[in-house]
């Protein structure tokens, strides 16, 4: 445990006695991943982070403990692992979801914006589902009808990468309970392939 | 009666012998002989010859011989006498022998068995044998019917077949022979069945496939269904002349199956002359035979029902076309257009009530047809607003023209309510409605009587909740009239400064009621803002807590015009009054002194405006003097305006308020929708999203046709507001957040 808090203490702000953006920043180039990494996403879920941008003592000591790390280069060589762990299909949509919430930034936030949606899904869900991201995400760059994104809508789009086939989409049927802006955007790739 | 008291009891023979002669002479006179008849100690000897010899102490006993002598007698009459004499004889003529002497035989079992009559009573009830009549006719059964029926079928059938084919046969005869068939089948009908019916029916069945196939290649429909209506009458009178009524149903449906049921598509179909062609030539009569012969047939109404709604549906919509084509400049006649459709929907209901006989399936075919073609839009107009148009003008007429008759005018407002039934959007007719009701109640066209009729009837068909506005608009109305006398009332005793020479009629209207007007901050003449200060003042007396909001877009004004020729007198609105009155101190305004003195938005001033300068009433002179009004305008009272008519009515167009009205129904069904899917999800709690949209669509159906794409941006917007949540577990299920 006392390696953890040394750990933590390297790149915790004194005043706060929290590790703050810049802290965060540190960290990340030490660990030698990029700031925008899934994987520093993957590693605030482990530790069930609240508060995007810091990490508490708390939620410091439990990522790591988990991970089984306390130091510096224990903690890079876990990281791997965490991805595995993160991918399985079990745990996926939990992380998933837990991306959105971790975004939400005020208090009563229910949704994220558009720009923020984008980088998010990149982030998140880029590696695995590279042409949906890619053209989900002009999509909502072009439309008008959505200045926000709500946690239905995005564990909408979670699902719909996973049921349905792509770009083909034969599957979807706009008259099941499909998020309203995932029929618009199918309606808006069936135009352009005409 | 006087037995032999002989001391050698008679033997069998001896009997026999005597009873022989007793037969003889009986058949001679039964087959029609010249013998004198039985007289009646010759009947009674004969009686008893046979009770003494049953009498007789055993061993001569002679019952059961007695009872072998019986049967015997009729067998070998059967076999000697009956059978050959029909046999000999063919066609017809068989037939006759064949009746002949089964009367015959019938009339020999009852004598015989009233010879023999002791023997039924003693011996026939002991040994539990069957009776006399019972073995004369079994008998009869045996040796005679057995051995000729089939030839005597053949005969049947045949003369039948004449018959079917015009010629004319001997039905009692036949009723006679058919008898038989039933007769002998000694209690049930199985003789008949089997020995005659099944071949008769397999006989009809070949007929009339026959005329089928040769009557649907010739014949046009109308002439056929003649036909098939004319053989299906014969075949009924058949049975009730020769037939057992026991066929009748079996023969129909015979009948009914080649001629009708087997060459329906054919006929139903036939080009120029079939169920479509019929209905497009008028032909109720034969529509009307149709129905008749299909009507029993499982299922045969089911495409007479397809072609009428494609029939109907084809008229409706080259109606709109028709009203499509004729739009110029995208104003429609609707006038026109919603006549024609209540005259087809007369038309055809007439069909359904008259040829097809009320029958749902009709009903249904004329619904489903008037559908399609009552909501579609008409050169940007939907079918809503037109039916509301053809209202508002059809009252503003009425209201004016008294010598209208009432009861067409009922008729009329019943053929409305009955279009509004077929028109998927009853909200968006409501809300255009009362927009022009309100109009109609304003400016002061319309009747009462009429107003409230066509409530009361939209009220009973569509709910309370359809009319209460509307209803509440007339109300107001009628107790303005109420309130006016009041005001007046109250200038009388206090005479608190009436606006001099100015009269003055106030409406109150109850907000909520009426639809939605801005209110402007019009700065008024003087001398109207003295009348609505009097007002308010008399208004703040009789009523607290109420504010009143000054809507003077709807106001009218009578100004007389002091023109240089003569002064006319103009009614105008408040807003062309204000216009004008504002010349009665100035001889000339710019346009911008105009919109800074009276306070008007600039597009309500630039309406105003060019209905006093531009239109066909020039009151005030523009410079520069063109055709529309711009910004830097001036204006001048032209004093030299005359016409020759004293009164001129100025109308200010109304705004085109068409796309508000579409707008505020949006919304107000965003509300509902909301309000049903709350409603559905608080009672059943959880709900899959397709059933939950289809419960939807079902209990908003009453009021219009909510789109699917509005239901789920509804059920989202639920979601997010927390009244609703997706299942985790079941994405496409719902669940209600308490």
């Amino acid at each position: 445990m006392d390696r953890i808090d040394h750990l933590f203490n390297q790149y915790a702000n004194t005043s706060s006695n929290l590790i703050d953006p810049e802290g965060i920043e540190e960290l990340c180039s030490n660990l030698e991943v990029p700031h925008t990494d899934i994987r520093i996403l993957m590693l605030a879920w482990k530790m069930k982070a609240e508060k995007q941008g810091y990490f508490t003592q708390e939620e410091w000591r439990r990522g790591l403990k988990a991970l089984r790390a306390d130091t510096l280069s224990k903690l890079k060589k876990a990281l791997p692992e965490l991805e595995k762990e993160v991918r399985r299909q079990s745990n996926f949509a939990d992380f998933y979801a837990y991306a959105f919430r971790y975004c939400l930034t005020e208090e009563k936030q229910k949704s994220i914006d558009i720009e923020t949606i984008c980088q998010l899904l990149d982030i998140v869900m880029g590696s695995t589902f590279r042409a949906q991201v890619d053209y989900f995400v002009e999509y909502l760059k072009i439309q008008n009808d959505y200045k926000v994104i709500n946690m239905d809508q995005w564990m909408g789009f979670y699902r719909f990468c996973n049921e349905i086939s792509f770009p083909e989409m034969t599957e979807y049927n706009p008259e099941l309970a499909w998020p309203l802006v995932l029929d618009s955007f199918v309606e808006w790739i069936s135009e352009k392939q005409a | 009666m006087s037995s032999r008291q002989n001391p050698e009891p008679m033997t069998i023979e001896e009997g026999c012998k005597l009873i022989d002669a007793a037969v003889t002479k009986l058949t001679r006179i039964i087959e029609g002989k010249p013998e004198p008849p039985f007289a009646s100690h010759e009947y009674i000897g004969n009686y008893t010859i046979v009770y003494n010899m049953c009498i007789q102490k055993p061993p001569y006993d002679l019952s059961g011989q007695l009872y072998e002598k019986y049967g015997a007698i009729f067998q070998d009459y059967d076999k000697d006498t009956i059978l050959p004499s029909i046999m000999e004889k063919h066609d017809e003529y068989m037939l006759r022998e064949l009746s002949r002497w089964s009367d015959i035989n019938k009339i020999m079992v009852r004598w015989l068995s009233h010879f023999f009559y002791y023997l039924d009573r003693y011996y026939i009830a002991r040994s539990g044998n069957s009776s006399l009549t019972v073995v004369g006719m079994t008998c009869f059964r045996d040796h005679v019917y057995e051995k000729v029926h089939f030839n005597v079928k053949q005969v049947v059938i045949a003369l039948i077949h004449k018959e079917r084919e015009g010629q004319q046969i001997d039905r009692a005869l036949l009723k006679n022979v058919l008898d038989l068939f039933v007769q002998n089948g000694m209690g049930n009908m199985e003789r008949y069945e089997k020995d005659f019916e099944d071949f008769f029916l397999t006989e009809t069945n070949s007929y009339y496939s026959r005329k089928a196939s040769r009557w649907i290649q010739e014949d046009s429909c109308p002439e056929y269904m003649i036909k098939a209506e004319e053989s299906l009458k014969k075949e009924k009178e058949r049975v009730s002349h020769y037939l057992h009524s026991d066929t009748e149903p079996k023969l129909l449906k015979n009948v009914q199956t080649n001629l009708l049921v087997l060459v329906a598509k054919q006929l139903l179909e036939k080009e120029n002359s079939g169920c479509s062609a019929l209905l497009r030539d008028d032909k109720t009569d034969d529509l009307s035979r149709m129905y008749r012969l299909y009507h029993e047939i499982p299922e045969g109404l089911e495409p007479v029902a397809v072609a009428f709604r494609l029939h109907v549906t084809a008229e409706g919509n080259s109606l709109i076309k028709q009203a499509e084509d004729a739009a110029t400049s995208g104003i429609v006649e609707e006038q026109v257009l919603v006549r024609k459709i209540i005259d087809l929907h007369d038309k055809y209901m007439a069909y359904v009530t008259d040829c097809f006989q009320n029958h749902t399936l009709f009903h249904k075919a004329l619904k489903e047809a008037f559908e399609i073609f009552c909501n579609k839009k008409v050169a940007g107009s939907s079918s809503a607003e037109m039916l509301a148009t053809f209202c508002d003008n059809l009252f503003k007429k009425a209201a004016n023209d008294k010598s209208n008759d009432d009861s067409t005018i009922e008729s009329t407002i019943d053929n409305v309510v009955k279009l509004l039934d077929y028109i998927s959007d009853k909200d968006l007719f409501a809300e255009f409605y009362r927009k022009k009701l309100a109009r109609r109640l304003l400016f002061g066209r319309f009747s009462d009587d009429h107003e409230r009729s066509i409530l009361t009837k939209l009220k009973g068909q569509f709910g309370g909740q359809f009319t209460s506005k509307m209803e509440g608009m007339v109300t107001d109305m009628q107790l303005g009239k109420d309130q006016q006398t009041g005001f007046e009332e109250y200038f009388k005793n206090t005479n608190t400064g009436k606006p001099k020479g100015v009269d003055f009629t106030v409406t109150v209207l109850t907000t909520g009621f009426w639809p939605s007007y801005k209110t402007s901050d019009l700065n008024l003449p003087l001398e109207m803002v003295n009348c609505i200060e009097s007002f308010k003042a008399h208004y703040e007396i009789k009523t607290k807590h109420r504010r009143l909001m000054w809507i003077y877009s709807l106001g009218n004004c009578n100004l007389t015009g002091r023109f240089d020729a003569k002064p006319i007198e103009l009614i105008v609105s408040t807003y062309q009054a204000a216009v004008l009155c504002a010349f009665n101190n100035t001889e000339r305004l710019t346009y911008q002194e105009l919109i800074d003195q009276l306070n008007l938005g600039h597009e309500d001033l630039v309406r105003v405006l060019h209905s006093l300068s531009c239109a066909k009433y020039k009151f005030l002179k523009k410079e520069p003097a063109s055709k529309t009004i711009s910004k830097t305008d001036s204006f001048e009272f032209n004093s030299k305006f005359t016409d020759k008519m004293r009164r001129i009515k100025v109308p200010l167009p109304p705004v085109d308020d068409r796309k508000k009205v579409v707008e505020d129904v949006d919304k107000d069904r965003r509300y509902a929708i909301d309000a049903s899917l709350v409603r559905i999800m608080k009672s059943r709690k959880v709900l899959p999203h397709q059933q939950l949209v289809s419960e939807c669509v079902e209990q908003l159906s009453r009021m219009f046709k909510p789109d699917i794409k509005m239901i789920k941006k509804r059920i989202e917007d639920l979601i997010s507001r927390d009244y609703l949540e997706r299942d985790t577990e079941n994405p496409s299920t719902f669940k209600y957040v308490a």
